[in-house]
């Protein structure tokens, strides 16, 4: 199987620094901002800058995972209902600037399900959108993130997959590979 | 996996343990869900589910009509009281005429055992069986399991009693078939008349002796005496019911240790259970009722997800 590295343990290190500086520099003192990750795999990243910020500015931002399973478009569509995760928002976000956190934007379904999962716990002021990867041609809705860590040019052929050493991975990184057909 | 191995909820008999697990998994999201702020979700938005009850229910009924709306699932209700069925039309006529208003989902309480399966074999349509006769309550057993799991977390081992008129109890069967795959050990308990002979060949003990049980058990799952099943007279008077089988708070208090308390409802206050037990700390009866909206949630998601 062929799989071409994207983004090695160093490239995102400095992505993740360079996310919560461009953070901190949106969202001031980070007074009216949330954090929320999309399960199941933004949760992580969200974790990680969560712990970052932090340690940079001594804040701890408000944050929380948010599943979307319930709110996807394909329901119905697929042979067998997705399985959900775990929901932890322990706030509302009335009135808040939000910011979602995932790891990969594909399609942008995954995101348009979030943004209506969100909306039962209040009416954002604001919503961004964060993600360490941005697949650019494979869009189906007009979805784009306000901060990304990469561009890849990919094909529907293809998967992105994201691996953390909190997984169980030797190192962070992030590859390419083509999806296995039988 | 994230499916169910059937199409149709009939009973739990039909279940694998890898389904029950698989619906109480699910549940743990939905009933986060129906704690929150806004409680509804848009999952079954182009679903319909025709809710039919041949016998009369209030919780049941209520429960899966709220599980429906939470999922966005456009419902309609049937009552047999006032309905064609007393002039004359059979069941799969009454049904067949729902479903050609282009229904999804029929949900059905029936006072004939077996009358969901005969169903299923003959509509289109996803069954969900809401309690048929002495037979099954699948929902019912799904949503005590899953409160016994919020409270003691794995049942594995534990020791379950049921307790009361076990001879025509629907929840009683569901009850010994859901906990015994979820690896618990069931006994049952109740004057030998409301006792079915063959309990023990599903592998459950018969005690007859209230104290005893309630010593050995981690939960007393207490039933209802079904006085309008009863035809002839299964015991003297409902006083000696009442103080030979009736659960009081000193008698949990004077128990070793602490055990949970559950009732399927409706409680007849002062018979099965007295009101200072039914209202104590030992009773999660309320929080079955909570339970059974994100339990039914979960059957009626997973139920349609399948395609096809």
């Amino acid at each position: 199987m062929q799989k071409r590295l994207v983004l090695d343990q160093q490239q995102i290190d400095i992505i993740l620094k360079r996310f919560c500086y461009q953070l901190i520099e949106n969202h001031d003192d980070f007074e009216n901002t949330v954090f929320l990750g999309l399960q199941p795999r933004g949760t992580l990243l969200l974790d990680k800058i969560v712990a970052q910020v932090k340690e940079i500015s001594g804040i701890t931002v408000p944050s929380g995972y948010l599943d979307a399973t319930f709110h996807r478009d394909d329901f119905r569509r697929r042979d067998f209902p997705l399985k959900a995760n775990e929901t932890k928002i322990d706030f509302l976000v009335e009135g808040k600037k939000v910011v979602l956190i995932d790891d990969v934007l594909y399609k942008g379904r995954s995101v348009r399900a979030a943004m209506d999962a969100m909306i039962a716990f209040g009416r954002p002021q604001k919503v961004e959108l964060m993600v360490l990867v941005d697949r650019r041609l494979t869009r189906d809705y007009p979805i784009l993130p306000d901060y990304y860590g990469v561009k890849v040019n990919t094909l529907d052929s293809q998967y992105v997959v994201v691996e953390w050493v909190a997984q169980g991975n030797p190192a962070d990184a992030i590859w390419i590979t083509e999806k296995v057909t039988s | 996996m994230s499916q169910l191995s059937t199409r149709h909820l009939l009973g739990i008999k039909d279940l694998s343990e890898a389904d029950i697990r698989l619906v109480l998994e699910t549940a743990v999201n939905f009933k986060e869900i129906i704690n929150r702020p806004i409680k509804k979700v848009p999952s079954l938005r182009d679903i319909t589910i025709a809710n039919i009850f041949f016998e009369n229910s209030t919780r049941t009924r209520l429960s899966f009509e709220l599980a429906e709306k939470r999922l966005s699932a456009d419902v309609v209700n049937f009552s047999s009281s006032n309905s064609s069925v007393k002039k004359g039309e059979t069941l799969v006529d009454t049904v067949n005429n729902i479903l050609a208003m282009k229904v999804d989902m029929v949900v059905m309480r029936h006072a004939s055992p077996g009358a969901p399966h005969f169903l299923s074999k003959n509509v289109p349509a996803n069954v969900v069986n809401a309690g048929d006769g002495t037979h099954e309550h699948p929902t019912q057993a799904l949503l005590d399991a899953f409160s016994m799991q919020e409270k003691l977390g794995d049942l594995t081992g534990k020791k379950i009693a049921i307790i009361g008129d076990i001879l025509h109890s629907r929840v009683a069967l569901s009850n010994i078939f859901c906990l015994q795959k979820l690896g618990a050990e069931v006994r049952v308990c109740g004057p030998v008349t409301l006792i079915p002979k063959y309990i023990e060949s599903l592998g459950v003990k018969v005690e007859l002796d209230l104290h005893k049980i309630l010593d050995w058990c981690d939960v007393a799952n207490v039933l209802r005496i079904q006085l309008e099943r009863q035809q002839i007279k299964y015991f003297p008077s409902l006083r000696e019911y009442s103080l030979y089988y009736g659960i009081n708070k000193k008698m949990l208090d004077g128990l070793n240790k602490e055990i949970v308390v559950m009732h399927p409802g409706p409680i007849n206050r002062g018979v099965e259970l007295s009101s200072d037990a039914a209202d104590s700390a030992h009773s999660i009866i309320l929080d079955q009722v909570e339970n059974g909206v994100a339990v039914r949630m979960a059957v009626l998601y997973l139920l349609a997800g399948a395609k096809g």
